[in-house]
């Protein structure tokens, strides 16, 4: 009887509460927690679309497939006998992402940190000059913004014009050579700072002017006070912008695909990770090989973030100055 | 004799100025060439680096027009729309349910699962990416728009139910007190009150809704496979070989260019949901 009511009032103050969460309950459990658990299992298993049926557990095989070319090993059999070749790309698509993430993100937050701190002084037209570097950020996820980019860095494209009016001359495509195809990439990245200064510039204005005014008349110069006063006070702010930005960026697709022609560029120099997955997993219909490397993103993205929290003790300040 | 501090401080300021509107016009310089280039005959668009044509013709855009596979950009504009109005009214009522349980109502285990909540923010999409394929496969939904909104309307954008839980937890819960003295419930309390209120959070939600499925590549290129049903960003690859030579320039620019005009607008008009919706939740925009 009393167990009876237990569940009555259990429901009673659960009831509306759960209808309400329901759409959410159940896009959780049947688009994330059934994926992530069932892509976990195709991780370990030769699963091709084209043929499913043949699907076969090889352990840590896919994984090996990954990083077996860092010891120098072109193929291996796996416990049940399945013959794998590793993958000669996968060290490649890192290196690449890597470079990219660790290149452009920190460009990309020093022009916004630079430009909002500009914007905060008090001049006139902040609105209008905050909505044209916004611009970018609004437009340059695009397909259409990728397209362009592309035309722009060509060998006669409009990058190579303008160099050639001052002066330059035997200008390579930065396109199509391998040695400078990521330069186009992580500029089309920086030149989206608009959000981040956005985000700043609201952190700025939080900064009182008495902290300035008096270290003015303490005598420390703008260089002191900079960073003194305003990458301690901003720090939550600069943190929260890096981790973004870094999660964001690894998982880069569209741009790489577009300029790349669905492809990883000359000898892979633009060949994102992403790009790579995407590759394996539909083009040659290696899902099972797909997930692994997805599931390694993952840890990766996962370790990046734990290690920018663990080492922000040594530097964000959420005190008032000190 | 020098220039006093007065002076000086007037001379930094105009630099500064300067400075951000010169800056500001490189940074825009591509998207303004873009839209002129557009105009220009195909053979001029490589020798001009200038932004005033020496020819204007609408040429690109008739040739652009007519699209691919034999499906025109008047198709592919009309699915982008579907697709995100779709999307938008998806999110608009699944999102804001999340919401209001989280920031409203006492539940059991409610601190556990908005840590989940909050987990699934950070959560990279590509784990889940092969097993949704798979997964919508075996629904026969690959082809169809359905496994582009159908996710819309479980609340999978966990970043806009964050979005209205920190809006919802703004307003005061003197309203919601009063409204359950004269009587509402917990659905009237959300009808009468809360959406009412919330309109400024509604409209980020929407606007960036819109803005995210305008844009979105990857979900159509899987999804998408028949040229009928191809939003904008996904027919503009069309125009890209496989090696990634453009044949029609002219028909590329033009497109995109037109591709552009929709965020364009909703920017200019919404600005101030734009700056609020970014710099209160760090939206990437």
């Amino acid at each position: 009887m009393s167990g009876k009511s237990k569940v009555k009032r259990y429901l009673k103050k659960n009831s509306s509460a759960y209808i309400f969460l329901a759409p959410w309950l159940l896009g959780f459990f049947a688009l994330t927690v059934y994926p992530m658990i069932y892509s976990l299992w195709l991780s370990f298993t030769n699963y091709n679309f084209s043929q499913p049926n043949s699907t076969v557990w090889i352990g840590f095989g896919n994984y090996a497939k990954m990083f077996g070319s860092l010891f120098g090993i072109s193929e291996f059999t796996t416990s049940n006998g399945e013959l794998i070749r590793t993958d000669p790309y996968y060290i490649k698509a890192l290196t690449v992402t890597f470079k990219y993430v660790f290149i452009s993100v920190p460009l990309k937050l020093i022009a916004a940190l630079f430009l909002a701190m500009l914007m905060n002084q008090k001049i006139r037209g902040v609105s209008i000059y905050r909505a044209i570097y916004y611009i970018p950020t609004l437009l340059g996820g695009s397909v259409a913004i990728a397209v362009l980019w592309r035309k722009l860095f060509e060998k006669d494209g409009l990058v190579n014009l303008f160099l050639g009016v001052l002066g330059f001359v035997d200008l390579p495509s930065w396109i199509t050579n391998p040695r400078y195809a990521l330069g186009p990439l992580i500029l089309l990245t920086v030149w989206q700072f608009g959000s981040s200064m956005i985000i700043f510039l609201a952190g700025l204005k939080q900064i009182p002017q008495e902290f300035y005014d008096a270290a003015s008349v303490d005598g420390a110069n703008p260089v002191r006070q900079f960073f003194s006063i305003t990458i301690p006070l901003l720090s939550p702010v600069i943190f929260f912008n890096l981790v973004m930005q870094l999660i964001y960026a690894f998982q880069s697709f569209t741009q790489a695909y577009i300029i790349g022609g669905g492809r990883g560029g000359v000898l892979n120099s633009t060949l994102f990770y992403t790009l790579h997955l995407y590759i394996q997993g539909w083009a040659y219909r290696e899902m099972g090989y797909a997930s692994a490397m997805a599931w390694v993103l993952l840890l990766i993205i996962g370790g990046i973030t734990f290690v920018v929290f663990k080492s922000s003790n040594l530097w964000l300040s959420y005190g008032t100055g000190e | 004799m020098g220039l006093n501090k007065k002076n000086k401080n007037k001379i930094l300021h105009i630099l500064t100025h300067l400075f951000i509107i010169v800056l500001g016009f490189m940074m825009i310089y591509p998207v303004l060439w873009m839209i002129i280039s557009s105009f220009k005959p195909n053979n001029m668009i490589f020798s001009d680096p200038g932004l005033i044509p020496k020819a204007v013709t609408i040429e690109n855009y008739i040739s652009g027009w007519k699209g691919y596979a034999g499906t025109t950009f008047g198709r592919f504009f009309t699915n982008s729309f579907i697709l995100c109005l779709g999307s938008v009214l998806g999110n608009l009522i699944s999102c804001t349910m999340a919401a209001y349980a989280f920031a409203r109502l006492k539940f059991t285990g409610k601190n556990f699962w908005f840590a989940i909540m909050m987990v699934t923010l950070m959560l990279p999409g590509q784990v889940t990416l092969v097993p949704r394929y798979i997964m919508f496969n075996t629904f026969g939904w690959v082809g169809t728009t359905l496994p582009l909104l159908a996710p819309k309307y479980l609340a999978t954008d966990a970043f806009f139910v964050f979005l209205l839980v920190q809006f919802f937890r703004s307003l005061p819960k003197e309203l919601d007190e009063a409204a359950i003295m004269d009587g509402c419930g917990k659905f009237g309390v959300f009808f009468r009150i809360i959406l009412p209120l919330a309109k400024p959070a509604l409209v980020t939600t929407s606007l960036f809704t819109f803005l995210w499925t305008w844009d979105d590549f990857m979900s159509p290129l899987l999804y998408l496979t028949k040229p009928d049903t191809y939003t904008v960003s996904r027919a503009l690859r069309t125009f890209v070989g496989d090696a990634g030579s453009v044949a029609n320039w002219g028909g590329a620019l033009a497109m995109a260019t037109l591709s552009l005009i929709p965020p364009f607008i909703l920017f200019f008009s919404l600005q101030k949901y734009f700056v609020q919706g970014i710099s209160t939740t760090g939206l990437k925009g």
